[in-house]
C-alpha cells in the first residue's frame, strides 16, 4: 500500500495500480471513452488525461501507475482544456442527428460534450461516406457515428472471444470492420450483442430499439434465460407485454453466472412469448377435433377423466411428462400430483432427450 | 456440476468432451475461450466434429461417435502405465481401485486406436497434459450421455477425473452441462420415477413416510416408476393416460414416428403448453400455459444455482399459470391444501428438500443460491465434495468396451449423429417463432463433408434425402469442413425435417437415455 493525493484528498492505493482505478475506487469519477471493465487499458481515448504535479504533461489516469506521494489533479484547467479539445474532435466529424438516434439522452458522447460545457462546433471534419449496416437480423451498424472507442473491438476478441470486429485501415480512414469489412449479415458475427453494449453512442444498436419509443411505458425486468442451462441472466426491456429486447443484468454483474454476457438465443430469442399462435382457450377433444371450451369445462375434463382412468386400471396407469422448461415450483406441483394426488412414480421430464 | 461456471478461469487443464460448447452453451463458450486465451489455460477437445473450439484447442481427439468409453479408458489405461495417476488422493478418497485398474487393462493404445481411430502419439500426449498439467477439469454434455452406454461414459469420465485426483476441489470436478433452463431443477423437484424432491428415493419407508404426512396422502408404490422412454412405448398398454406438462415429445423422442403412433393409443392425453405443439395436435384436452416471464418462480441453472426470474407482464387472456392449472386439477380430484401459488409451492420445497432447505425468495434476490444450502445462514457451495464425499470414498468403476447399438453398415454407411444449433433451441417451438432467431436459420439442414458431398453430387443448399432403418427426411445439404468424411450431422430443431424420424430408440439399460448420438444412414441427393 502506498498513499497519494487526487484533488488534494489522501488516498491509499496498491503498488502497481492505475490513478484511475484508485481514483474510482475512492469515488472521485474521471471520465472515460475506451476503457473496458476486467481488460487491461488501451489508452486510445486519451479522455481520461489528468495533471500530475511535477511532471510535464497531461497523463493518462487508466494506464499510469501510482506512486507514492504523488499529487494528481482529475479536473484541473488543463485537464479539462484537454478534455474538451478530444471531445471536440470527436465531434468534429459526428453526425448532428442525436433526436434521431436509439441511443438519445443515454448516450456517452453527449454526456461528455454537455459535462465539458460544449456549446458550439469549433472543428469540422470531413466524414467518410458511410452506409447503415443493415444486414444483420439484431443488430444496425451506424459507423458515421463510431467515435473508434475499440470497445467493440475489445470485447469481441477478448471478452466473448468471437474475433470478429477488428481495427481497418489507419490513420484519417480508419474504422471498425467485421472480417476484413464484410456487412455484419454475411461475416462470422453469431449476433451476441456484446459490442452493442459496449458501444458508448448510436454506432451500434439494436434493430427493435429503433423501432420502439422509449417513453414511460418502458419497462425492465429481471428473468432468467428460458433455453440453456447456463442460466443467464437478463434485464428484459418490453412495452405494453411485450419483449423489446434485452441486456445482460447489470446488477452485481461479475457475480451472476453470465458475468454481463449473452449469446444469441438469450439476446433475440425472448419475443416467442408475443407470438400470435400463443393458446388463450383451453381444447377439448370432440368428435375427432379439438374445440374451444372454458376453463372450467376443460378442468373438469382432465379431472374426470383422469379419475376415471385410475378407477378403471390404477394409478400405475397413468403417466407425468413435466418439463425442464417451466420453474421448479412447477415442476413441484407436477410431482405432488403424480405422487400425492394419482400416487403414481410414473413421472419424468425430457431430462434425457 | 460439482463445479461452478466461473471457476473454469481456475483451470491448468480443460478436459471437453461431446459439448460443441459453442453452440449449445454458448455463455460458458465465451468464459472457456478467455480462460484459454487471456490466461493459457490448456484445452483438450474430443469430438468427432471439428467444433468451433477446436480452433482454441491444444489437442484435438477426433473419436469416432460411440467410442467415448474407449477413448477415456485408453487414456486412463496410459496414464496408469505411464504411474501418472495420484496414488495419495486414490488410496484416500476412492475405493475399488484394484478392480477398476484391472478392468482398465485391456484399453491398449492399440486397440483404442483401433476403436476411435484417435492415433496413439495423441493419446498419449492427451493423457500426459491431463495428468500432469495442474489442475484438471472435465466438461461434457449430451454427446457424453446420449448413448446406449451413456452411464458407462459417465462412469469413464468420473474414474479420469477421480485417477488424477481432480474431484472436489476448485478449478476440477466433473461438469455436465444441462441443456435446459431447468432441467437440473427438475430432476432437484424429483420429476424422476425414482426420487421424490432433493434425491430422496421412493424405495425408503421414511421418506415415503414424510411426503405422505406432509400431504395427508397414500404413499406411492416403493419401487421406481417408468421412465419417459418407456411411457410412451407403454401408451394403450400399460399406459392409458398421459399428462404432459411444457413437453413436445413427438419431436423430441428418439423413433418419432413409433412416438406418435403410441400417444394416439391412449385413453387420455393431457397436453399443457404455450403453443399447440405436435404433441398437442393429438391430445384430448389443451391447457393454454403462461410463459417464463409471465410469472415469478425459481429455476436451477447447471452449476446448481437456484435463480429467482421475475414476472414482466401478464399472460395472454385466457392463458393460465401452470402452477394454477395443476393445483384446479389436483383439488378437483380431492387433494386438500394443494397450493396454487408460486410462492405457496416454494414453502413445501424449502420444508422438504434438505439441500433447498436454507433458501427464500429474499436471498436468492441478488445473484442465487447454489445447492446444498441447508440452512439459513448457509452461504450455498460453489463446488461439491470438498475434503470427502458424500458417500465416504468414491467409487472407482470397472468398464468393459461395447459398441454402438447400430454401426454404419453397406446398406447405411454413414455415422449419423444429432444436435443443436447456436440460433435454435430444442424441439424449436419457442425459437423458431423468435424473429431474428428464424431468420438466421429459417430451415432444417444436414451437416455432411466436403468427400461426401462431392461423391453424392451435392453443394450446400441442395435437397439431400436421409433415411434410416426407421425413417427418412428431405432437408438441405450444408457442406462443412466440420464433420468428417463419412459422417453427418442433423439438428433436432426443425419438424418438417425432423431428425428423431431417423434417431435410434434403442437406450442405455440403466439410465434410458436413447442413442441420438450415433446411427447408420444413407444420403442420396433429391432432384427437385
Ligand atoms: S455481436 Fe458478438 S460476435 Fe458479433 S461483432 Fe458483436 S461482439 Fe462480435
Ligand atoms: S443467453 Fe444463451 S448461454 Fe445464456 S442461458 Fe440463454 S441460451 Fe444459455
Amino acid at each position: 500500500m502506498l498513499s497519494l493525493t487526487i484533488n488534494d484528498r489522501t488516498i491509499e492505493a496498491e503498488e502497481g495500480e492505475t490513478i484511475l482505478s484508485a481514483a474510482r475506487r475512492a469515488g472521485i469519477e474521471i471520465p472515460t471513452l475506451c476503457a473496458v471493465k476486467g481488460l487491461p487499458p488501451t489508452g486510445a481515448c486519451r479522455i481520461c488525461v489528468v495533471e500530475v504535479a511535477g511532471f510535464g504533461g497531461l497523463v493518462p489516469s487508466c494506464s499510469y501507475p501510482v506512486a507514492a506521494g504523488m499529487k494528481v489533479q482529475t479536473h484541473s484547467p488543463r485537464a479539462l482544456e484537454a478534455r474538451k479539445t478530444i471531445v471536440e474532435l470527436l465531434l468534429a466529424d459526428h453526425p448532428d442527428d442525436c433526436l434521431y438516434c436509439a441511443r438519445n439522452n443515454a448516450c456517452e458522447l453527449q454526456t461528455l460534450a454537455q459535462g465539458l460545457g460544449i456549446r458550439q462546433r469549433r472543428y469540422r471534419g470531413t466524414s467518410l461516406p458511410i452506409r447503415l449496416d443493415v444486414s444483420s437480423p439484431g443488430i444496425i451498424r451506424d459507423q458515421a457515428k463510431c467515435v473508434l472507442c475499440g470497445r467493440c473491438v475489445a470485447v469481441c476478441t477478448q471478452v466473448v472471444v468471437n474475433d470478429v470486429l477488428e481495427f481497418g485501415n489507419r490513420g484519417a480512414k480508419a474504422k471498425i470492420v467485421c472480417d476484413a469489412d464484410r456487412p455484419m449479415g454475411l461475416s462470422t458475427c453469431v449476433q451476441c450483442g456484446a459490442c452493442v453494449e459496449a458501444c458508448p453512442v448510436g454506432a451500434l444498436v439494436f434493430k427493435e430499439q429503433m423501432n420502439c419509443m422509449p417513453d414511460g411505458r418502458m419497462q425492465t425486468t429481471r428473468v432468467t434465460c428460458p433455453y440453456c442451462g447456463v442460466g443467464c441472466q437478463i434485464d428484459m426491456h418490453h412495452k405494453d407485454g411485450k419483449w423489446i429486447y434485452s441486456t445482460a443484468t447489470a446488477a452485481n454483474a461479475e457475480k451472476q453466472p453470465n458475468q454481463g454476457l449473452l449469446c444469441v438465443k438469450g439476446r433475440f430469442g425472448l419475443d416467442f412469448q408475443n407470438h400470435e399462435e400463443r393458446l388463450t382457450t383451453p381444447m377439448i377433444r370432440k368428435d375427432g377435433a379439438l374445440v374451444a371450451a372454458s376453463w372450467d369445462e376443460a378442468l373438469d375434463f382432465a379431472a374426470t377423466r383422469l379419475g376415471e382412468v385410475k378407477a378403471a386400471h390404477g394409478p400405475d396407469a397413468i403417466g407425468f411428462l413435466s418439463s425442464a422448461k417451466v420453474t421448479n415450483e412447477e415442476n413441484f406441483a407436477m410431482m405432488r400430483l403424480a405422487r400425492g394426488v394419482i400416487g403414481t412414480n410414473n413421472l419424468d421430464h425430457c431430462a434425457r432427450l | 456440476m460439482t463445479n461452478s461456471l466461473s471457476e473454469v478461469a481456475k483451470s491448468d487443464v480443460i478436459f471437453l468432451i461431446g459439448s460443441n460448447t459453442t453452440w449449445c452453451h454458448p455463455v460458458f463458450g465465451y468464459l472457456l475461450k478467455q480462460a484459454v486465451r487471456n490466461r493459457g489455460a490448456k484445452l483438450i477437445v474430443c469430438d468427432p466434429r471439428r467444433i468451433d473450439l477446436v480452433e482454441f484447442a491444444d489437442i484435438w481427439l477426433q473419436h469416432r461417435n460411440g467410442s467415448d468409453v474407449a477413448l477415456l479408458s485408453g487414456l486412463q489405461h496410459i496414464i496408469m502405465r505411464e504411474g501418472w495417476h495420484a496414488s495419495e488422493y486414490i488410496a484416500e478418497r476412492t475405493e475399488n481401485f484394484e478392480e477398476y485398474r484391472k478392468s482398465m487393462e485391456w484399453f491398449t493404445p492399440e486397440r483404442v486406436e483401433e476403436l476411435t481411430g484417435v492415433p496413439q502419439d495423441d493419446l498419449y500426449a492427451a493423457a500426459e497434459l491431463f495428468a500432469r498439467g495442474g489442475r484438471g477439469a472435465i466438461y461434457y454434455c449430451m454427446g457424453v450421455t446420449q448413448h446406449t452406454h451413456g452411464v458407462d461414459n459417465v462412469k469413464a469420465v468420473s474414474n479420469l477425473s477421480l485417477i488424477t485426483g481432480n474431484l472436489g476441489f476448485e478449478g476440477g470436478g466433473v461438469n455436465p452441462l444441462r441443456g435446459q433452463s431447468n432441467v437440473q431443477g427438475a430432476c432437484d423437484m424429483g420429476c424422476l420415477p425414482n426420487v421424490f424432491t432433493g434425491y430422496q428415493p421412493v424405495t425408503s419407508p421414511e421418506v415415503q413416510d414424510r411426503f405422505a404426512k406432509r400431504w395427508g396422502s397414500q404413499p406411492t408404490a416403493p419401487k421406481p416408476g417408468l421412465t419417459a422412454t418407456a411411457m410412451i412405448p407403454a401408451s394403450g398398454d400399460r399406459i392409458k393416460a398421459l399428462y404432459i406438462m411444457g413437453e413436445n415429445p413427438i419431436v423430441s423422442d428418439p423413433n418419432a414416428n413409433h412416438a406418435e403412433e403410441c400417444l394416439k393409443k391412449l385413453d387420455l392425453l393431457i397436453v399443457q403448453d404455450i403453443f399447440l405443439t405436435e404433441t398437442a395436435k393429438l391430445a384430448d384436452v389443451v391447457l393454454p400455459a403462461a410463459a417464463f416471464a409471465e410469472k415469478k418462480g425459481t429455476y436451477t441453472n447447471t452449476e446448481r444455482r437456484v435463480q429467482l426470474s421475475r414476472k414482466a407482464f401478464e399472460p395472454p387472456a385466457g392463458a393460465r399459470e401452470d402452477c394454477a392449472i395443476i393445483a384446479d386439477i389436483a383439488t378437483r380430484l380431492g387433494a386438500k391444501d394443494f397450493p396454487r401459488t408460486m410462492a405457496g409451492l416454494w414453502q413445501e420445497i424449502v420444508e422438504l428438500t434438505p439441500q433447498y432447505a436454507g433458501m427464500t425468495y429474499e436471498r436468492l434476490e441478488d445473484c442465487g443460491l447454489q445447492w446444498p444450502c441447508p440452512t439459513a445462514d448457509h452461504p450455498g457451495t460453489p463446488f461439491l465434495h470438498k475434503g470427502k464425499f458424500a458417500r465416504g470414498k468414491a467409487l472407482l468403476s470397472p468398464l468393459t468396451y461395447r459398441a454402438p447399438a447400430e454401426e454404419p453398415d453397406a446398406e447405411f454407411p454413414i455415422r449419423l449423429s444429432t444436435g443443436r444449433l447456436l440460433q435454435h433451441y430444442h424441439t424449436g417451438s419457442m425459437t423458431r417463432r423468435a424473429k431474428v432467431l428464424d431468420s438466421l436459420v429459417p430451415t432444417g439442414q444436414v451437416e455432411i463433408s466436403p468427400a461426401d458431398a462431392q461423391r453424392l453430387g451435392v453443394r450446400t443448399g441442395d435437397r439431400v434425402r436421409v433415411s434410416t432403418r426407421r425413417g427418412s427426411i428431405v432437408t438441405f445439404a450444408q457442406v462443412v469442413e466440420r464433420v468428417a468424411e463419412g459422417a453427418a450431422f442433423v439438428p433436432f430443431h426443425f419438424q418438417e425435417a425432423s431428425a428423431n424420424r431417423l434417431t435410434n430408440d434403442a437406450l442405455d439399460p440403466v439410465a434410458a437415455i436413447p442413442e441420438y448420438k450415433v446411427c447408420a444412414a444413407r444420403l442420396e441427393r433429391v432432384e427437385i
